[in-house]
């Protein structure tokens, strides 16, 4: 048994080792290609992420919504669905949020609007993802594209949101609705700007996701009909109720990432409110070759470089999406690293 | 607006277009075979950004589109390496890709940001712009929106009447009644989804160089390798569908131009949206149109037969698996 346990300590040592050189050899190379001493940059990235608990704290509010998304993924990935629309479940999340809080907060306490604006978020995540669900199951659409379509609607429905009827008194901009009242903002740790409640939350939403993986029927039933459909029909198990339940759960997980967004990072509604997260928690999922283990460290890496990134442009003069380029890379490099070790052991 | 004439924007609308057209046939080739490049996204901005830049450097547009052809080719290269060659997923590295092409192409580009670089100038064709309505829609335009033309039925010709055509569309539907029959069907299918990669590259090409001229945070392209990629299927696979796809695409896009000058308080990217909603409800269509209700509704009433028939296609029968030989 220790002599298996260390085989397979080894295979994953092994695994990330070839992942990170390639990864390190590629950024170096694209950033001498560019001209700026890759050395400086790397410094930059881990000192902008981890240098000082402030930082620290942004990494985390990066975080929360990426594993709240990658949990959410885990459901439709092991049904073999490419929810792509997370990204727009997000946003429905942080409209959900925004409207509850915009119409209850003239009545009501604020503990209760932002508790109602929690359950609405999700909902509307979830009503966003079923459309998705839906196209595919009933209307034949792929859910790439039915996902895609929809994120792109969602994001003229913010458009229009912050240009016409939640529009600032006196001038519409790009920078958003009206701030929330300060009573309406979910309280942050002293001088941190992160949420003690969203990060909570967060890692029960995590723990749940696991033990409905691991050890409920619910779990069993969605890799059983995901890896043979037409084997789940023959116990009577319906690969499209099934497929519409694991599109509503991701839905519920993005809401709730978008409810973070607006209550406990911008307080309003902006046109960027999902910040990319949801694409880029695909990118943690498939790093995390699809299970749930990887995902709190990967979620965490990704988001030191999204917040170390920030600095790039103003000390080196580098574009700030070189974090994205290194996600990429890391992915990439996984992948082939993986399937290296696959073809060498078979 | 009131003013706008019809030949005016049909004019647009057929430039508009020419990168769709470019990227569209690209893909269809790529799809054709069997192999998806789900990374149009992300290519088409990458071989903008590369095209821009070295058209910029040696004031040579011929350059430039070489340029961004070979970038495409390069990103079709490694999805169809790694799924053939290794057997990852297409989806999964397609995916990856159009991500990182994307970041990769600001980072890049950084220094290339809003400058005025070279562009295509307009080169009316003698005689031919003379026709009336015709030549004002059709023959004002750059050499790319001709090329985009000749392309259209060069591809068209080359899948329908050519040996090559029979021998590409066969290893898409049955790649392994092709492998018996001869064919190498990994080196094959490597070829086109290269060649299709190219003419993605193109694509994007034109987006800096004519239709969107110049580089920037945002381009003003990002999504159109999405809407590409619907496209492709919209047109069902076949190069004169999936032209008429990008030409109605191009319309709609005009037209949100057109009614966001009748709404000006809509701010322009709702109008930009459109087309997506659109774009699915008419893939939802397609698969009703195949259902046996639907088709026995359509004998009575013979109208609407071609409309559906128009819409009922189906995918290459291989799209997607790789194919590995016993």
């Amino acid at each position: 048994m220790g002599h298996e346990l260390k085989k397979r300590l080894f295979a994953v040592a092994s695994r990330w080792f070839v992942t990170f050189s390639i990864v390190i050899l590629l950024t170096t190379l694209l950033l001498l290609a560019t001209g700026t001493p890759p050395l400086e940059a790397y410094l930059l990235l881990i000192k902008g992420s981890l240098g000082s608990w402030n930082k620290i704290a942004r990494v985390l509010q990066v975080w929360i919504p990426l594993t709240l998304c990658s949990c959410g993924l885990l459901y439709t990935f092991s049904m073999k669905l490419w929810n792509i629309g997370i990204e727009g479940q997000v946003m429905l999340g942080a409209v959900g949020a925004t409207a509850m809080l915009k119409w209850l907060s003239p009545y009501f306490a604020p503990s209760l609007c932002l508790i109602a604006a929690f359950v609405f978020a999700m909902f509307l995540g979830a009503l966003w993802a079923l459309f998705a669900g839906i196209l595919k199951t009933k209307g034949g659409v792929n859910e790439i594209f039915a996902g895609l379509g929809l994120n792109f609607v969602a994001q003229g429905l913010i458009l229009w949101l912050i240009f016409g009827p939640w529009k600032r008194p006196g001038i519409a901009s790009m920078s958003g609705t009206e701030p929330f009242d300060y009573s309406l903002w979910l309280p942050t740790l002293q001088s941190l700007r992160i949420s003690p409640i969203a990060l909570a939350i967060t890692v029960i939403l995590f723990i749940a996701t696991v033990i409905i993986h691991k050890y409920t029927r619910w779990g069993l039933f969605f890799r059983a009909v995901g890896n043979n459909p037409t084997a789940g029909t023959l116990f009577g198990l319906s690969p499209q109720r099934y497929t519409l339940l694991a599109m509503s759960l991701a839905g519920i997980m993005a809401g709730c990432a978008g409810y973070f967004q607006v209550t406990g990072v911008y307080h309003r509604l902006i046109p960027s409110i999902s910040s990319n997260y949801g694409y880029l928690s695909l990118l943690v999922v498939m790093l995390a070759n699809y299970k749930w283990k990887p995902i709190p460290f990967i979620a965490f890496f990704f988001g030191c470089l999204n917040v170390g990134s920030i600095q790039l442009p103003l000390i080196l003069k580098i574009d700030s999406s070189l974090s994205g380029v290194i996600q990429g890379i890391c992915v990439l490099a996984f992948l082939c690293a993986y399937r290296w070790r696959l073809r060498n052991k078979g | 607006m009131m003013d706008f004439s019809l030949s005016i924007l049909m004019a647009s609308v057929v430039s508009g277009a020419a990168p769709l057209v470019f990227a569209t046939l690209g893909e269809t080739f790529t799809e054709r075979v069997g192999i998806i490049n789900l990374s149009l996204d992300g290519t088409i901005l990458l071989s903008a950004m590369v095209s821009f830049a070295v058209a910029y450097e040696t004031q040579n547009l011929m350059c430039g589109f070489l340029a961004g052809g070979i970038v495409g080719a390069l990103v079709a290269t490694i999805v169809a390496f790694t799924s053939l060659f290794w057997g990852l997923s297409q989806v999964a590295v397609g995916f990856v890709l159009t991500l990182m092409c994307k970041d990769l192409a600001y980072f890049l580009g950084n220094s290339y940001t809003r400058i005025q670089g070279p562009q295509l100038s307009h080169l009316p064709l003698p005689f031919l712009e003379k026709i009336p309505v015709i030549g004002n829609i059709l023959f004002q335009h750059n050499i790319m929106v001709y090329l985009s033309y000749a392309c259209i039925i060069a591809t068209w010709f080359y899948f329908y009447r050519t040996n090559w055509g029979l021998k590409l569309r066969s290893i898409g539907e049955n790649p392994r009644a092709a492998y018996t029959r001869g064919f190498s069907v990994r080196k094959i299918q490597f070829g086109y989804t290269i060649l299709g990669g190219f003419l993605v590259g193109i694509a994007g090409a034109l987006y800096s160089l004519s239709v969107k001229p110049g580089w920037g945070r945002p381009q003003g392209a990002e999504g159109i390798g999405w809407i590409a990629l619907a496209i492709v299927i919209f047109g069902g696979w076949d190069p004169l569908k999936v032209a008429f796809g990008a030409y109605f695409f191009g319309f709609l896009q005009i037209m949100g131009v057109v009614f966001q000058s009748w709404w000006p308080s809509i701010p322009a990217q709702v109008f930009q949206v459109a087309p997506f909603p659109l774009m699915i409800f008419i893939l939802v269509l397609i698969h009703l149109s195949r259902r046996k209700a639907v088709n026995e509704w359509l004998e009575a009433h013979p109208l609407l037969r071609p409309l559906v028939r128009f819409l009922q296609v189906n995918p290459p029968a291989s799209l997607g698996k790789t194919y590995h030989k016993e």
